[in-house]
């Protein structure tokens, strides 16, 4: 009899195509998706080795990172962005890869469009050139980032040379309390474990929490196990991800549409799978989150305050954390709802779809967006911002004075013009908060949708549970 | 890839914790269409100011570190963004080699790509290497991938444990593609069985 097995272990065994002695294991990659900044190097390896793409009917590009989020039928300025852009779209026409360019209707952040299409499916190994590709796991795809020299690889051969992580289960039991969204679970997580508390393991998520949290929560929870660690963060797959997925353009139909149901149903951790670590959170006992310093491990409540490097446990981490207070401007002991904002970015892959623009609009709808901050919405996708037109959300924001955008990376890390100007503190919705990610000297905090539109509104950061 | 097998040269002493890879490489420079010419731009943020002129604390920017080919560094180097620009930025500095507790997974990945060689060891052995690095009269280090070992000034020898099939590579420099394609017949029959039993995986071919 068989040992039991995790989902990971599953996935992971059913795609071996060789293992070496030395424990490098050869893994079938399913699903390979594309963006204009790490790929074309890759392109360029095939060309120089005269290699053709293996499977371009696994394959999928968007060019996303540079794009602007202002009118694009004006082009690119930036010499080199619009290089990279065209780069894409020449690589993919001369290797056959499906791409959507920047004015496609469906053009999108990678990590939104992929779910979105019904590309990211159920029991996949699924891999990007971008360490965000963990989003996926929310659909209980095996999902991870590489690099750019694995991608080229993946290109040529679909497969991946790479030794086995290990297993980790983080259980989060209970229900979360008003306020609370799967993205101040996640922030919570990785405040507990640390930014490297999940390294050299692959993440599955579990519990009532978890499963109460509709596919776009998951997929926001999936989207930052990297900040922990972890390359990727697994769901078991159930009927809210089957319910997602049915209908979308690459999903299976008819017959095979059942067959792939009978299948994915068996995606979960037999009773007794054994983990090599194991994390337990009780849901209730989270508050909003918001990061106060430079790595995403740097996160309180938002009712606390900015912690004192002096408490740290080590001299290299008050280092780290006096090096973060110098950095972010910020003294310890301040409460974090007397921090002033200047901007405000709601988008990127961790939080841009539809229910997180919903969220927002709901907490500004009628109401005013500070007069000192600058405040923009980047929906996720092409489709979105065009659903969320439909349902009259973009109203409701350019009402309240944010900016409605195109679709991209935008702010999250300013390589297109979106950029937080130095020593400018912005609540954002995205992911790091690292030195200069959004802009050189760029300070940010990260927050969930509903608390990035309540420090728009206050003007500070800012409790959305206090809110009228 | 270039073979690694001795290398002498200057370790730097970066005794940070948590350096990620936006710091190794800030953003706009992943614009590159190429691997080569960021070396000038490694750290960029950490060296110099917004006018362009060097931060003189910065250790890169001071004697002998100049032409570092070690890199000592706290734990967990080269966390966050998987941009593979990071290792390519400390190769064309002249990095050939980092010594720290830990690295990032993907990170730890994309330098064996590279012809860089990661090496962990203990917090003990990364206090000592840390010293010898920080001595500016004789911060040269001998790292040896053969014998598994860090030859210092003053002091121990420190031996370090490496993934047998990783060493081979970084020793024969070899290529992982043309790897393997030697086994691109087990591949091809994996797909013709993935195909019978998830038929909706090939709709796109």
């Amino acid at each position: 009899m068989a040992a039991p097995q995790t989902l990971f272990d599953k996935i992971w065994n059913s795609h071996l195509v060789a293992v070496q002695d030395d424990g490098i294991n050869l893994l079938y990659i399913d699903r390979h998706l594309l963006h204009e900044v790490l790929s074309p190097q890759a392109f360029e390896g095939l060309r120089m080795a005269r290699r053709p793409v293996r499977r371009p009917g696994a394959t999928l590009a968007v060019a996303d990172h540079n794009v602007p989020t202002t009118d694009r039928t004006l082009g690119i300025e930036d010499p080199e962005s619009r290089l990279q852009v065209e780069t894409l779209s020449i690589n993919c026409k001369e290797f056959g890869v499906p791409l959507f360019d920047m004015l496609d209707p469906r053009q999108g952040i990678v990590h939104v469009i992929g779910p979105e299409q019904g590309f990211t499916l159920p029991g996949t190994t699924l891999v990007c050139c971008d360490s965000h590709t963990a989003t996926h796991g929310a659909f209980g795809a095996l999902a991870f980032g590489i690099g750019t020299s694995e991608g080229e690889h993946v290109l040529a051969t679909q497969t991946l040379r790479t030794s086995r992580p290990k297993n980790m289960r983080i259980s989060v039991e209970g229900k979360l309390s008003a306020g609370c969204t799967g993205k101040d679970l996640i922030l919570a997580i990785i405040g507990k474990i640390g930014t490297a508390g999940g390294t050299g393991h692959i993440v599955e998520y579990a519990g009532q929490a978890i499963s109460d949290l509709s596919m776009e929560g998951r997929m926001t929870v999936s989207n930052m196990t990297i900040e922990a660690g972890a390359r990727a963060g697994l769901c078991a797959p159930d009927e809210k991800t089957y319910a997602y997925l049915e209908g979308r353009p690459m999903a299976p139909t008819g017959a095979q549409w059942n067959q792939a149901v009978a299948f994915w149903r068996t995606l979960k951790s037999d009773p007794g799978a054994v983990y090599d670590k194991e994390v337990t959170l009780a849901a209730a006992d989270i508050a909003p989150q918001v990061t106060w310093g430079t790595s995403p491990e740097d996160v309180v409540s938002i009712d606390g305050a900015v912690p004192n490097p002096a408490d740290a446990g080590t001299e290299a981490k008050r280092a780290a954390m006096q090096r973060a207070l110098d950095y972010m401007g910020l003294q310890p002991g301040t409460p974090m709802t007397d921090i002033p904002i200047d901007n405000v970015f709601i988008g990127s892959c961790t939080n841009s779809r539809l229910e997180d623009l919903r969220a927002a609009a709901a907490i500004v709808e009628g109401k005013k967006v500070a007069a000192h901050v600058e405040a923009m919405v980047s929906p996720g996708s092409t489709i979105i911002k065009r659903q969320a037109e439909e349902e009259g959300l973009d109203r409701i924001f350019t009402a309240a004075g944010f900016e409605w955008r195109e679709s991209g990376c935008s702010m999250c890390l300013g390589m297109n013009p979106d950029r937080v100007a130095p020593e400018k503190r912005c609540a954002s919705t995205s992911n790091r908060n690292f030195e200069g990610r959004q802009g050189r000297d760029a300070r940010t905090h990260l927050v969930s949708p509903a608390m990035a539109a309540a420090a728009a509104l206050a003007g500070r950061l800012a409790d959305v549970r206090e809110l009228e | 890839m270039e073979k690694f097998n001795q290398l002498n040269g200057v370790a730097a002493p970066l005794d940070m914790i948590n350096v990620d890879t936006d710091q190794i490489i800030p953003k706009l420079h992943l614009r590159t269409i190429k691997r080569t010419g960021l070396g000038k731009v490694v750290f960029e943020e950490l060296r110099f100011n917004t006018d362009g002129s060097e931060k003189p604390e910065f250790v890169l920017n001071r004697e002998p570190y100049r032409n570092a080919k070690i890199l000592v560094a706290g734990d967990n180097f080269g966390c966050g963004s998987s941009r593979e620009h990071a290792p390519w930025a400390l190769l064309d500095f002249g990095i050939r080699c980092i010594i720290s507790t830990s690295f990032a997974d993907i990170f730890y990945n994309n330098c064996f790509k590279n012809g860089i060689l990661p090496i962990i060891v203990s917090k003990e052995e990364l206090d000592a290497l840390m010293g010898d690095a920080g001595d500016t009269d004789n911060p040269e280090l001998t790292i040896d991938l053969e014998a598994q070992t860090i030859r210092r000034p003053n002091g121990p020898i420190v031996s370090f444990t490496i993934d047998e099939f990783r060493r081979e590579c970084l020793l024969e420099g070899l290529d992982d593609i043309g790897l393997t394609m030697q086994k691109v017949d087990k591949i091809g029959e994996f797909e013709v069985e993935q195909r019978q039993s998830q038929p909706w995986l090939y709709n796109q071919g």
